[in-house]
């Protein structure tokens, strides 16, 4: 067991990133899965617009994520496995209704904000070599954490002006 | 998982091992810290109310201490579970110590949904083998 937060090693940290690939397709799979499972009176053009806009940055996240583990040094896992898993078992816990997926989707970006936030100071916290460039390294994770606490206040804006 | 969450699951583990109060020492060593991190951390947690410090003889968790204790090893058998059965990781334990810190509970609530776990986690945990006991026997039957 070690205290305190530090990346220490190329490996630890393509194992942080599959961790947030992971965790994006489950963010991905719910948002979709949770609007599709919806009536179709329940069906509303903003929440569309805004989980459309989330499941694509989910991807795009998932890309740059993956680009960066392609330069480490560390056996990749194979993907097409765990988005199968991912899809088929999004729904353990489906939210009831039209405010619940909006709930949900903020905690899905509230979550992903956590975590990018937590990974980068670990970084932050370790003076380890990786073999990818560490600014470049933390400017594109701090990206991602940026868009991350974009779509926590986009879906907290919508959520206000519903109530 | 915070630092404050890691000192109340070693101590919760080692009261379970020890069946009796934790030894600042112990708790130390499971943390690989310092005897006088381990205390400053302890008087830290006793003031917060989640444990009682009794000298030489040991850590007690108080009721709300169990309570976030028991909490921080679902998450630890979240993390485990999720690196063995998702990611396949065969050092799950080693990866999973590794990697506590830096995973928060929201995360693993996420990473939850897509893993088995059994209804009686946390208490499945073998603190001994530093494992979920049905995780141990599923590995086995692999390696069978």
């Amino acid at each position: 067991m070690s205290v305190g937060s530090r990346v220490n090693s190329d490996h630890q940290l393509a194992r942080l990133l599959q961790i947030g690939i992971v965790l994006e397709e489950v963010v991905e799979a719910r948002t979709y899965n949770h609007y599709q499972s919806l009536p179709d009176s329940a069906l509303d053009p903003e929440i569309e617009e805004l989980l459309d806009h989330a499941a694509e940055e989910s991807a795009e996240h998932r890309e740059r994520l993956e680009e960066i583990i392609e330069e480490l040094d560390s056996e990749s896992v194979p993907f097409e496995e765990i988005e199968t898993l991912v899809e088929s078992r999004y729904g353990r816990t489906k939210p009831e209704d039209f405010d619940g997926v909006l709930y949900d989707q903020l905690c899905n970006e509230e979550t992903a904000y956590k975590f990018y936030d937590d990974l980068i100071e670990a970084i932050e916290e370790s003076d380890a070599e990786y073999s990818i460039d560490r600014e470049r390294l933390l400017d594109t994770l701090r990206a991602i954490r940026e868009e991350e606490a974009a779509g926590a206040e986009e879906v907290t804006k919508i959520m206000e002006r519903r109530e | 998982m915070n630092t404050a969450d890691q000192y109340l699951k070693a101590i919760y583990l080692l009261q379970q091992m020890e069946d009796g109060p934790a030894a600042t020492g112990s708790i130390a060593d499971m943390l690989d810290v310092s005897p006088a991190s381990a205390n400053e951390m302890i008087g830290k947690l006793e003031s917060r109310g989640f444990a009682e410090h009794e000298k030489y003889k040991g850590v007690d968790l108080t009721d709300e201490g169990i309570t976030r204790a028991r909490d921080a090893l679902q998450t630890y058998c979240i993390l485990e579970r999720f690196l063995a059965n998702v990611l396949d990781v065969e050092e799950f334990r080693e990866e999973a110590r590794e990697l506590e810190a830096v995973i928060d509970d929201t995360v693993a609530e996420r990473l939850d949904t897509i893993i088995d776990r059994n209804a009686d986690c946390p208490d499945c945990f073998d603190p001994e083998s530093d494992a979920c006991r049905h995780l141990e026997a599923a590995n086995e039957t692999i390696v069978e």
